[in-house]
């Protein structure tokens, strides 16, 4: 990446790629929250951000004014890609969504727990020798890519492929202008060779072959459309997952105390789940400013983005008591880590099981686990914020174990 | 034998629900989910008095405002 100017007005200038965001956004957040409510920057073409629970919402709740059209900030001239029903907007809106939200519903995914259990299982299986690893590399990453390719239908081994896409899509095209449509070309070739294996044998109950049958208004969508909406699941539910259940990972590593108490109650790791989503909610998405408006009074021009933090919303004091305090036994959390209104997370059911059994399984394998002391942790840069390289020591016996020894004290 | 003092009802404003089923989740004996994710009250949607507190907790986190509790037929 390009060296950036760095940021010189938070107010006026603020930089999601800037070291310092990237590093700790919360503390930036909590302060323009409490000096400037609705922060604009000239980079992106042009961005306001909102940081008010209330203001978020009301972005959030008026598709009128701010369209889902236009998504991620990217310097230069956007791309227009098509992704239903994440990129669309009313009313037609309504239709692409039912027409994906079956095979998310909670009983829909509780199908998928026993392959979540198992995908944890083997990961940590094979960290049976060591005695440190990288939690976000060697698990987080691990689950939500295969998982995610189970449900899909594809080979759980081309992780390193996907890692790659995601990056370059997600990460690397907010400056670099070719990395869209690259990963797009690179995308439709792969999707359509996953179509053409499935038209030969028809009947699967993969994600693809659902797509492929899907009807939105009783008619089949297009070619462009179903491409777009299998890219949406394909990243969708990946980055925003493994950055989710790598945040909850770094704060029980570098927290004894919640640590200790989810390895003695672990009833409790639900409750534990939704304040990791509340506190690192990873998921930044803009919306398009296709009507001149106003966000809490500040005027905002047409053609501009507007910039939705759900980790801002989430972390106001006026609406959450200790805000800026990690609580694992939050009992009332109205938190919005997956957004609000009619682009809810459609994979929120999906994410919280993989949550919860990922962690179920880290802590009963490795319950002193910590952040390795002296390494460094690297975080995401963009709309998706999560630990990149998360070093652990896993805190086992110092006598090695035989594998089959350390199976058994992974299952007891 | 306990004769509760209050009738309380829970319900679902269908107009507002995303489909967080966070309701389902923290109380599953008084909320269910349909077959794209929403979610709405069980039967009437009164509560049982050994689940006062899972109704209050179930509408103190749905991130949409969704759930209504009414006390004797008001707002509660």
């Amino acid at each position: 990446m390009k060296p950036r100017a760095p940021v010189t007005d938070w107010e006026t200038d603020f930089d999601v790629l800037d070291p310092r965001w990237i590093e700790d956004p919360f503390r930036i957040l909590d302060q323009l929250r409490r000096q400037c409510p609705v922060a604009h920057t000239d980079r992106f073409s042009g961005v306001y951000l909102p940081t008010r629970y209330q203001d978020i919402r009301a972005v959030a709740y008026d598709p009128e004014h701010f369209s889902s059209r236009r998504l991620f900030l990217r310097e230069g001239k956007p791309p227009v890609t098509r992704a239903p029903p994440l990129t669309s907007d009313p009313p037609a809106h309504y239709a692409d969504r039912k027409m994906l939200l079956p095979p998310f519903t909670p009983a829909a995914v509780a199908k998928y727990e026993a392959r979540t259990r198992a995908i944890c299982r083997e990961r940590i299986e094979l960290l049976a020798d060591k005695s440190t690893c990288d939690g976000a590399c060697d698990y987080a990453q691990e689950i939500a890519t295969r998982l995610t390719a189970h449900m899909m239908g594809l080979s759980e081994d081309m992780g390193d492929q996907f890692r790659t896409w995601i990056h370059d899509f997600v990460e690397v095209s907010m400056t670099d202008s070719t990395a869209i449509p690259r990963v797009i070309a690179e995308l439709d070739e792969f999707f359509t060779g996953e179509i053409a294996k499935r038209g030969l044998l028809p009947g699967g109950d993969d994600l693809i072959s659902y797509l492929m049958d899907a009807r939105v208004d009783g008619k089949p969508m297009s070619d462009v459309d179903v491409k777009g909406t299998m890219r949406l699941i394909l990243f969708g539910g990946i980055d925003t997952t493994w950055s989710s259940i790598g945040s909850s990972l770094w704060h029980l590593a570098t927290h004894d105390e919640d640590r200790r108490r989810l390895v003695a109650e672990p009833q409790l790791i639900p409750t534990a789940i939704e304040e990791f989503l509340r506190a690192y909610a990873p998921v930044m998405i803009g919306r398009e400013i296709v009507k001149a408006t106003e966000i809490a009074g500040c005027p905002v021009k047409e053609g501009e983005m507007a910039l939705l933090s759900f980790a801002a919303a989430n972390r106001d004091p006026d609406v959450f008591t200790d805000a800026d305090r990690v609580v694992i036994d939050r009992a009332e959390n109205r938190h919005v880590a997956f957004g609000l209104g009619i682009h809810r997370c459609i994979g929120s059911n999906l994410a919280r099981m993989e949550m919860r059994v990922a962690i179920e399984e880290w802590l009963r394998a490795f319950p002193n686990f910590v952040l390795t002391p002296g390494a460094s942790v690297e975080w995401s840069a963009g709309g998706v914020r999560g630990p990149r390289q998360l070093p652990l020591t896993l805190g086992k016996a110092r006598m090695p174990k035989p594998p089959s020894t350390a199976f058994r004290a992974v299952n007891s | 034998m306990d004769i509760p003092l209050v009738t309380l009802r829970v319900r679902v404003n269908r107009a507002r629900c995303q489909g967080h089923a966070r309701c389902a989740a923290l109380a599953p004996e008084l909320f269910e989910i349909d077959s794209v994710g929403d979610a709405s009250a069980i039967g009437d949607g009164v509560v049982p008095p050994q689940l006062f507190d899972k109704a209050y907790i179930a509408r103190a986190n749905c991130p949409e405002f969704a759930i209504d509790i009414s006390e004797n037929g008001d707002q509660a």
